[in-house]
């Protein structure tokens, strides 16, 4: 690890300040960080830590929830609002890491946590874009069985490991953020991006921005929602496929539907193809299940990670299924 | 069942001797396997006569928490790198990162002038040493691989060391070493199996050809009316001990000290003594305790560097390898390649037994993943063609891990005996019990102990097996498809001679027994305590044990499950010293005095005559009307030859039930019955503990386990905890174990050892059950979803 | 501020680099707590931060100032054990003990997390006050490897300190 300076934040004007120069780098719980600059990954001449910042988690005026960006992983998954409106959310949460990473990781160090490839770890050993702009990508033709296979390029194959963010982009989280020169809102699903040719380049932040906190619209059906996570083993391990959904079934059609998808791609994957296909259909497993499909229809698959297109069809029919079951 | 002719004072030389006497031998492979047919006259087999200590009741078995307990559990047991040394220094490593050729330029200008650095030391600077031997290569090998450790520029590993950097903090030593640029001279390697195949060589493990040929397999094959005949292959796997490699290193004086994590102490003392040309006297390594070991916490390359760079700054050194360096270092189990083969006839005897297959090697070592040792064992077969072929590659070395070769072997083999069963329409155990066989199908040799149909039968009653005829039983339970599957277990009695202790009684009434054992979680301590308490007829409380120290007499290595057989037999032999001492200072004219050891036992903390137990002086008495304060004896045990008239191994029957997810194909476990017939069991608790262990990690094995070797570089690409998945706990469901607890007769204290067996048969057994529930046969390891899938 | 460790204030390193773990381990000889794989992939680092369980190694000693520091060389006197630890020696639950003090900090911590009703992965309903059973607790131990597969005595030790029964 290179030497660094550490400062502590005690209010959001005084991270971006100290956040600004351009080697600077925000510390939240450091579950991601601390672990990349051991890897010689991350190489920050500054740290702040800004898990002294907010970490309230209250009702907005519409009726939403506002969650400061230093509200640990497990404070969200555990509030009473969120289990209650916005349960995927707990959910998600909660198959994510373990406890203790839980209690550590911040709600806004979550969002920005870089993906597990092991081409992107092996700073000596392996070529990879994201880390050496240029160099190549050894993980395609490599071990990339936890690879993307939609939005991906020929430039890089990576993940996206968040749990957090798949229901988020379900529920159209918006991302407040703040700069030395001001402060903006943003939706979630246009934070993350994909690889395209520059992957290096992995959010629309600028340099130096801040995420001060995350907001969550009102959205009643999000209170019959589910997060569904298929892994290697039953715990703590990073997802092949994920699948956040809500469903609103009326008369046995659907009429509204919200899904996203973990694991497949370099960003949380809103899955609007298929949510358009489903609106107004009959809520049946079939027609779950050939919405999926639709929406996979586009994936490109690698040595190791042909299932997945099958998988997470098979997995947001099962997911859709058992919503639907429940309303019936 | 007394022998004094071994025994000897000064153990430290007549150890040393005994090592360079003769070969390390495997007891149970040191018979000659290439017999056509069972040749061994019955008529000269030796009279058995069974160990005393077996009949007499109580302490033996009875259920004891571990003594090193309230140590663990309150942090303060000190491992290898919490020894903390003055002026210490810590080392980083740097690993290189093309599988074969040389260096051509190292640049450590950077690293040597950052802060905190006391030393860089690459093949240009370190001292003149010697190859490390490998284990099994000589009598007292430890080493991974003979490659020599930074003496030149060449690479033979892309992950091999090739600079260390010392520095007053790990912090700035991990800072310092990633400043240092290595520029490479490749070379043409080999890192594809496929292509190191065309180089195939008949493969020895332990110094015996893996190959066993009994008539014309084939032809046997052809001929039977119902076969199988079937693929597997099996990735690499990883021990991933939860402490990582480390030791701390000072030279004080002319004498090496090693605070090392090791299950091998007498061996990597020897070892390290010839690579730096002195005394293995002069090398003081210990490990009272290992973080676990598996068989990977053996003698690898860092222990030389940090001795070497200990050497050069003239500082001690903390050498915390770090969990990527474990994995580009440190080796673990072969991948292999295996073809099960099984020719019966109507009845389901085996006619024809095939099992042959490859796994790479590298030419620096003696290891070859020996996996068709259960094959040679389990079944009888009237024609047989049983072989491995080793293919070298040029990669980290592959090495010993929990169950070498029948870990992966049995999986083939007993997923392999489940097909055949069901193509005969006849229920997996009726085909077991059909092939048992009356002798050692390989060798020809009368079993010693052999309780694989005991098994079955406590197994099958316990699980609540249900038989079947060639029809799958698997149900749906909800979003669940459930199934149960059935395997057979088998692992060699092992029993490498060296063994020797220092026994003290002291004029309290209590014992002390000193020997060079290990303690990487197996509980030697509480079970050595056990056999000297029940040996010397004395309370367990007191008796007090000190192992964990190479300075301490004897070799038990803790490997091939064998440690505590060892201890046993060294144990009787100090019994039968202790006798003899404790008759020459029983005062003339009593009854005792001058008796030999045949005429005395120990009994009630004291001697008797054997004849008359009655007539019995407690040790206290004795040393207090001798005068004396203690008294020492040192014993060497007798050299094991039990195997070389007896077929000794151990059996189990490991049964299972898989629950397959019908939407996603996720695999979990929800029960396990695992019953063993491993001779006596010495101590419920820890031996049961021991099971389950094993079981576990044979599901991680079957489940999740693989060492992902990217065969474009020769390089390890899942080098960390987080993406080599073992088993949580959430996939480890309660593990029902149970044991014959037959005696094996010719196995001191009736025990064969119980670490590994359980490593065996669990992962056959989910495979089997995931069939039932799914009617999937998955025959490349690891079953992972995608498999199920299609 | 200090760091509280065990009770007692410590000063931050002035190496922004050192570890938590570390500071423990390397500088102030308090052992007990494990390094594994010094990357949040094992758990054997676990330590209460503000009773919280967390990993030593992902945490910097400077985040840690003036937060309270309990390591497992705390939480019993010299010469007698915690409940917990008594607990783990009466199922059996290690073997080479290396994950153990972690498993034990977690375990201690895991009840208060279930005492206040906190949900798991695994809990039925969200709404519902979970309950300690057998797979509430493993899947709340999971980021805790034991590599020797003591895992049931781990599990119901920590079982019978969770429902109170020890």
């Amino acid at each position: 690890m290179e030497l660094f300076t550490y400062e502590r934040a005690h209010n959001p004007e005084a991270a971006v300040i100290a956040g600004a120069p351009s080697r600077a780098k925000f510390l939240g719980g450091g579950t991601n960080l601390v672990d990349l600059m051991r890897e010689g990954i991350e190489r920050p001449s500054a740290l702040v830590d800004v898990t002294g910042l907010s970490q309230t988690i209250v009702e907005t005026a519409e009726g939403g929830l506002l969650i400061g960006a230093a509200a640990s992983n497990a404070a969200v998954a555990e509030h009473r609002l969120v289990r209650n409106r916005y349960p995927a959310l707990s959910r998600a949460i909660l198959a994510g890491a373990s406890a203790q990473i839980r209690n550590m990781a911040t709600v806004g160090g979550n969002i920005l946590q870089r993906t597990r490839c092991r081409y992107f770890y092996d700073v000596n050993g392996a070529r990879c874009n994201k880390r050496d702009p240029g160099q190549g990508c050894d993980a395609i033709g490599g071990f990339n069985r936890y690879h993307a296979v939609l939005g991906t390029s020929s430039h890089c194959i990576a993940t996206h490991p968040s749990d957090m963010c798949i229901p988020l982009v379900a529920f159209d989280a918006i991302v407040h953020l703040a700069a030395n020169g001001g402060s903006r809102s943003i939706k979630l699903a246009e934070l993350h991006r994909d690889p395209g040719d520059t992957p290096q380049i992995e959010t629309a932040l600028d340099p130096g921005e801040l995420i001060t906190a995350i907001e969550l619209p009102p959205l009643a059906l999000a209170r019959r929602s589910a997060y569904r996570k298929v892994r290697d083993r039953a715990s703590y391990a990073f997802a092949l496929i994920s699948v956040a959904a809500a469903l609103h079934v009326d008369d046995n059609r659907v009429t509204d539907v919200r899904l996203a998808l973990g694991g497949v791609a370099h960003k949380p994957w809103r899955a609007l193809i298929a949510e358009r296909a489903l609106v107004g259909q009959p809520a049946t497993y079939d027609t779950f299940l050939a919405a999926a499909r639709a929406e996979l229809r586009a994936a490109q698959t690698q040595r190791d990670n042909a299932f997945k297109p099958e998988l997470a069809a098979r997995t947001i029919a099962a997911v859709l299924r058992t919503l639907a079951e429940e309303q019936a | 069942m007394t022998d004094s002719k071994n025994l000897g004072k000064g153990s430290s030389i007549t150890r040393r001797e005994a090592l360079a006497g003769g070969a390390i031998v495997l007891g149970a492979i040191a018979t000659k396997p290439l017999s056509a047919a069972p040749t061994t006259s019955h008529s000269t087999v030796p009279k058995t006569v069974l160990d005393p200590l077996i009949e007499r009741p109580g302490q033996l078995g009875t259920p004891r928490s571990r003594r090193d307990g309230p140590l663990k559990v309150k942090g303060g047991a000190r491992y290898a790198a919490e020894h903390h040394l003055k002026d210490m220094t810590y080392a980083a490593l740097v690993f290189s990162t093309i599988a074969r050729g040389s260096i051509s330029e190292i640049d450590s200008r950077d690293a040597e002038t950052s802060p905190g650095v006391v030393l860089v030391m690459t093949h240009l600077n370190a001292p003149r040493m010697g190859a490390p031997e490998p284990f099994l290569a000589t009598p007292t090998g430890a080493s991974g691989s003979s490659h020599p450790v930074m003496q030149d520029a060449e690479v033979f590993w892309n992950g091999q060391p090739i600079a260390v950097v010392l520095a007053e903090t790990q912090e700035q030593a991990d800072r310092a070493a990633r400043l240092i640029q290595i520029t490479y001279q490749a070379k043409t390697s080999v890192t594809r199996f496929s292509e190191a195949k065309q180089l195939e060589t008949v493969a020895t493990f332990g110094g015996e050809k893996l190959q066993t040929v009994r008539g014309d397999a084939d032809a046997a094959l052809e001929a039977a009316p119902v076969k199988i005949d079937v693929s597997f292959s099996s990735p690499r796997h990883n021990h991933n001990q939860i402490e990582p490699h480390a030791v701390t290193v000072a030279w004080q004086g002319k004498t090496l000290r090693m605070y090392d994590c090791n299950q091998g102490l007498s061996l990597t003392a020897a070892t390290i003594a010839k690579v730096f040309g002195i005394e293995p006297a002069q090398v003081h390594v210990s490990a009272e305790f290992v973080g676990g070991s598996f068989g990977g916490k053996t003698l690898w390359q860092y222990h030389i560097v940090a001795a070497a760079a200990a050497k050069l700054s003239g500082r001690p050194v903390r050498m915390n390898v770090t969990r990527e360096g474990v994995f580009r270092m440190c080796g673990g189990r072969a991948p292999t390649e295996q073809r099960v083969a099984l020719g019966a006839d109507k009845d389901g005897r085996l006619k024809a037994l095939i099992h042959t297959g490859f796994t790479p090697k590298i030419q620096q070592n003696a290891m070859t993943e020996p996996f068709i040792e259960a094959t040679q064992r389990l079944y009888s077969s009237e024609t047989a063609r049983i072989e491995v072929r080793a293919a070298h590659m040029d990669m980290l070395s592959n090495t010993f891990m929990r169950a070498p070769g029948s870990a992966v072997g049995t999986y083939a083999l007993e997923t392999a005996m489940d097909e055949l069963a069901e193509k005969l329409t006849i229920d997996p155990i009726e085909l077991r019990l059909r092939n048992e066989p009356d002798v050692d199908p390989t060798n020809g040799k009368r079993f010693s102990q052999r309780g694989l149909v005991q098994a079955y039968q406590m197994g099958a009653e316990r699980f609540g097996w249900i038989p079947r005829k060639g029809q799958r039983l698997g149900r749906r339970e909800g979003e669940w498809l459930v199934g149960t599957g059935v395997a057979s277990a088998y692992y060699p009695h092992y029993h490498f001679p060296g063994g020797a202790a220092r026994v003290t009684i002291t004029a309290d009434g209590k014992l002390l027994v000193e020997l060079a054992a290990h303690e990487q979680g197996v509980g030697a301590a509480t079970t050595t305590a056990i056999i000297a308490a029940k040996r010397f007829g004395i309370d367990f409380e007191d008796v007090e044990v000190r192992y964990g120290d190479s300075l301490l007499p004897g070799s038990h290595p803790a490997g091939g499950s064998q440690q505590t057989a060892s201890i046993g037999a060294t144990i009787l032999a100090a019994n039968t010293a202790m006798i003899a001492e404790l008759a020459k200072i029983a005062p003339q004219g009593t009854p005792w005095a001058g008796l030999s050891s045949t005429g005395l036992t120990t009994v009630r903390a004291g001697i008797a005559l054997t004849e008359r137990p009655s007539v019995h002086i407690g040790y206290k008495e004795l040393l207090a009307r001798a005068g004396l304060q203690a008294i020492t004896i040192e014993a060497d045990a007798a050299t094991p030859t039990a195997a070389e008239t007896w077929s000794m191994h151990s059996y189990g029957a490991v049964f299972c039930e898989a629950r397959v997810n019908a939407d996603t194909r996720e695999l979990r476990v929800s029960r396990v019955t695992g019953v063993y017939d491993c001779g006596k069991i010495l101590n419920a608790k820890t031996a049961a503990s021991q099971f389950r262990g094993g079981i576990i990690m044979s599901l991680g094995l079957a489940m999740m386990e693989e060492t992902q070797f990217d065969e474009r570089t020769g390089r390890i690409i899942n080098a960390s905890m987080a993406e080599y998945h073992m088993p949580v706990h959430l996939d480890v469901p309660l593990i029902d174990v149970a044991w014959t607890d037959i005696p094996d007769p010719h196995a001191p204290t009736g025990a064969r050892g119980v670490g590994e067996i359980s490593m065996n048969g669990a992962s056959a057994a989910l495979a089997n059950a995931v069939y039932d529930a799914t009617g999937k046969r998955v025959r490349d390891l690891p079953i992972t979803l995608d498999k199920l899938m299609v | 501020m200090p760091i509280i460790i065990n009770g007692h204030d410590v000063a931050a390193p002035a190496d922004p680099r050192v570890s938590l773990l570390d500071l423990l381990r390397e500088r102030l000889d308090l052992t007990g707590t494990k390094k594994g794989c010094n990357q949040g992939a094992c758990g054997a680092c676990t330590v209460l931060i503000d009773g919280q369980r967390k990993l030593s190694c992902l945490s910097l000693a400077v985040q840690c100032d003036g937060h309270d520091i309990t390591t497992i060389e705390a939480i019993s006197e010299v010469d007698s054990l915690h409940p917990l630890q008594a607990a783990f020696i009466e199922t059996d639950g290690f073997q080479c003990g290396y994950c153990t003090p972690g498993q034990i900090m977690s375990g201690i911590a895991l009840r208060g997390e279930m005492q206040r009703g906190a949900p798991s992965h695994v809990t039925p309903r969200l709404e519902d006050v979970p309950e300690a059973s057998n797979e509430e607790i493993r899947e709340r131990m999971s980021g805790n490897i034991c590599r020797c597969g003591a895992n049931n005595g781990i599990i119901e030790a920590i079982s019978s300190y969770v429902r109170g029964t020890l």
